[in-house]
């Protein structure tokens, strides 16, 4: 009798569609990290004198620590001076104005990943902001959002033309020494996006970035930085993808969000980092960093995300519920196929009263997959009457993979209220058959049962985003019923 | 419609059914009725096509074709539907979405286009009336939460859907009270056309007084021991299934 999950097997296998190598001039820094290499990112980068003795302060609380190893994930020691930190597509002069400038065969490469950039700035009206290993080639739609006052641009714009604003809320949502990680990235981090709402404005649309690591040996390390101001609005994607190599490659970033006053931030994530090859080999080490501050009343920060690449994924993107009456929300669906690994989840800390978080996290496991979910509910003294809602369903397929889930719960308050519910499941081979046996295709029919599976997640992406996730989770939209 | 010869199967290297004939017609309603562990179900199974059940001898003819090199969708698309005995639940997935997906396969194969959302809806409020299944179990996740009950009814509106030309019902009278097998015994027999052949598998025969059989056949211990009209459901409900088998011992 042959194993029922064979065929399921079968479909994982599936290629990785953005594997492929752009061949374009690039100019790198030499590997390895010292004071010279954070000074020569600095300079590369024009940045002024406060911020390199910021980079330095970081890179030497970096040296102090050490790389954590909690995580239920196993990869080789990591070496930190093997590692290019600085890659960028060597354009004429300086960074293209426009995209007239972009040099062609980077939107190419933005074109094969199904990223058009003109095409997407005229119909869909998705303002994009290309970063292409160290650097931020492209930025679309900055004149429209501009005349409301939204600024969109990447960080290393930012940091010349609003110098004031990164430098007020540049790691105060995530502190240089907060970890390993994003220690290493404040010191050497090289382009991200910067987002700044202003009072009252709604963000006219949606906003996002796509992340391309290219260059053999090089560590990405980007930062974004996204500031609600009161009564603003904004929904922000990313996207990421690497071309296949047989080395490990490290992506380690940082993403800070600030809600004020009845600020809404809407953080989505479709990451499909390079996740190796059957047997383990190659992939991207993506360690990141990524948290919310709700600092004002009634403020909400929701993160969703895709988390289908990486062959090792640590990644707690966490809102601390400031202001009262603030909400928190995550919603994650995690593959781990082959030989992946991932551990994520959340942190949702509770500081202000009427404080609510809710998290729905869906791992699913394939192959030799390892899925941990991993999330942190603290709510601290002053929290009077906060609430969590916490759920994680976990779905395996086959019988070699592994699904872990670790809450851990902090509560300081009487008056608060928390929930958990956890459930694991497989798709069997049961499920499989029926649908076959009312007409499906096998490959339908897994698509059809994890598209199910991660349904409440999938539904709150942006209806542009959901598609691109389903296509990822290997889901046809055709047949959908209202 | 259906010619199964000589059908021997084996499951994890045991045999379970030794040699079946049977020749159904269009338009037939053929029972088979059985003890437990008769190999009812495999039979079931192997005209579905699901993997595990291995056809040591034999041959099936299905419109000519042979059904045995068909893949599980394959059949579906040439008509052949199996009602389960353990419908699956399928949790996030609703059950119009499931079905229209499943129907539009078929007509896909059949090189029709697809049904829109508005006449897919109207027909689904058609059928599920068969069956008397409510407008929030259609729309829910497929077979999560139902009873027993529902489950069954659920099946037979999904066979009501996707018309099939030779549909094989596994024990869809099992787990019922009496007013629930009167509601599938009536969805089937509306059901019932001469262009459609069933095969009801059953464990007794009261499902047999509504649904009436144009032929019964008793199997025992993986092969057919007596085949014979409805009165024979009704002997077996009389005298068990020992009398049977004692009358085929030489």
């Amino acid at each position: 009798m042959s194993t029922a999950t064979e065929p399921i097997d079968e479909i994982l296998k599936r290629g990785y569609d953005a594997g492929f190598v752009t061949d374009i001039e690039q100019e790198y820094a030499p590997p390895g990290l010292n004071e010279q290499i954070v000074a020569f990112i600095s300079e590369k980068k024009n940045e002024p004198e406060w911020l390199l003795a910021w980079r330095l302060k970081a890179y030497r609380h970096w040296l102090k620590m050490t790389e954590p190893r909690w995580a239920k994930v196993s990869y080789p020691e990591i070496d930190y001076q093997d590692i290019c930190y600085y890659a960028a597509p060597k354009s004429k002069d300086d960074a293209p104005k426009s995209l007239d400038e972009v040099d062609p065969e980077l939107l190419a490469t933005y074109e094969k990943l199904g990223i058009p950039l003109h095409e997407r700035e005229i119909l869909a009206g998705v303002a994009v902001d290309a970063v292409f290993d160290s650097v931020s080639v492209a930025t679309t739609f900055r004149a429209k959002l501009a005349e409301v006052g939204v600024i969109f641009m990447s960080f290393s714009e930012a940091v010349q033309e609003h110098p004031e604003l990164v430098k007020k809320y540049l790691g105060s949502v995530v502190p240089i020494a907060d970890n390993f990680f994003s220690a290493l990235n404040s010191a050497v981090f090289s382009d991200g996006s910067f987002v700044y709402i202003p009072k009252g404005v709604r963000c006219p649309m949606e906003l996002s970035t796509y992340f391309r690591i290219n260059a053999a040996k090089t560590g990405q390390f980007e930062r974004t930085l996204i500031v609600a101001e009161e009564g603003s609005y904004v929904s922000y994607l990313e996207g990421c993808t690497a071309p296949m190599r047989d080395e490990n490659q490290l992506h380690a970033a940082v993403v800070e969000l600030v809600a004020h006053k009845d600020a809404q931030i809407k953080y989505s994530t479709v990451q499909n980092w390079y996740p190796g090859d059957e047997n383990g080999k190659g992939g991207i080490f993506n360690f990141v960093t990524k948290r919310g501050l709700c600092e004002g009343e009634r403020s909400k920060i929701s993160w969703t995300q895709v988390e289908t690449g990486s062959a090792i994924t640590w990644k707690y993107p966490s809102c601390i519920l400031k202001g009262d009456n603030s909400i928190g929300e995550f919603y994650s669906v995690a593959l781990s196929n082959h030989r992946q690994q991932a551990d994520t989840g959340t942190k949702m800390i509770h500081l202000g009263k009427n404080t609510r978080s809710t998290i729905i996290s869906k791992g699913i496991s394939a192959g030799h997959g390892q899925q941990t979910y991993r999330g942190g509910v603290k709510i601290m003294r002053g929290a009077t009457n906060a609430r969590n809602y916490t759920q994680c369903d976990s779905l395996l397929i086959g019988d070699k993979c592994g699904a872990h889930t670790v809450p851990y719960v902090d509560v300081r308050n009487s008056t608060s209220q928390l929930e958990h519910e956890a459930t694991t499941s497989r798709i069997g081979e049961d499920q499989l058959f029926y649908c076959r046996q009312r007409g499906l295709s096998e490959e339908d029919a897994v698509s059809l049962i994890v598209n199910g599976f991660a349904k409440q997640v999938l539904k709150e992406l942006p209806m542009e985003f959901a598609v691109e996730a389903q296509k990822l989770l290997g889901v046809s939209l055709e047949g959908a019923v209202g | 419609m259906l010619k199964i010869e000589n059908l021997h199967v084996e499951v994890e290297g045991s045999p379970i059914l030794k040699g079946i004939d049977l020749e159904i017609q269009a338009g037939e309603v053929h029972a088979i009725m059985g003890p437990n562990g008769s190999g009812k179900s495999t039979l079931a199974y192997v005209l579905a096509g699901r993997e595990g059940y291995e056809v040591t001898k034999g041959r099936v003819t299905y419109k000519g074709q042979d059904l045995l090199e068909m893949s599980p969708e394959a059949r579906a698309a040439e008509g052949v539907f199996l009602g389960f005995q353990y419908p699956v639940a399928i949790p996030g997935v609703s059950n119009v979405y499931f079905l229209k997906a499943a129907l539009n396969a078929l007509r896909k194969h059949r090189g029709e286009d697809p049904l829109d959302a508005i006449d897919f809806m109207k027909l689904s409020k058609e059928k599920a009336a068969l069956v008397q299944l409510s407008d929030e179990l259609t729309k829910r996740s497929v077979n999560e939460g139902f009873s027993g009950g529902e489950k069954k009814r659920n099946e037979i509106y999904q066979m009501a859907m996707l018309e099939p030309s030779l549909a094989v019902l596994d024990e869809t009278d099992s787990g019922l009270d009496i007013d629930a097998l009167k509601v599938i015994a009536d969805g089937l027999n509306t059901l019932r056309s001469p262009e459609r052949a069933m095969l009801v598998i059953t464990h007794y025969q009261r499902l047999l007084d509504y649904i009436v059989p144009d032929v019964v056949h008793v199997l025992i211990d993986g092969q057919i021991v007596r085949t014979g009209d409805k009165d024979l459901a009704k002997r077996l409900e009389a005298e068990g299934y020992a009398e049977v088998r004692n009358a085929m011992q030489p």
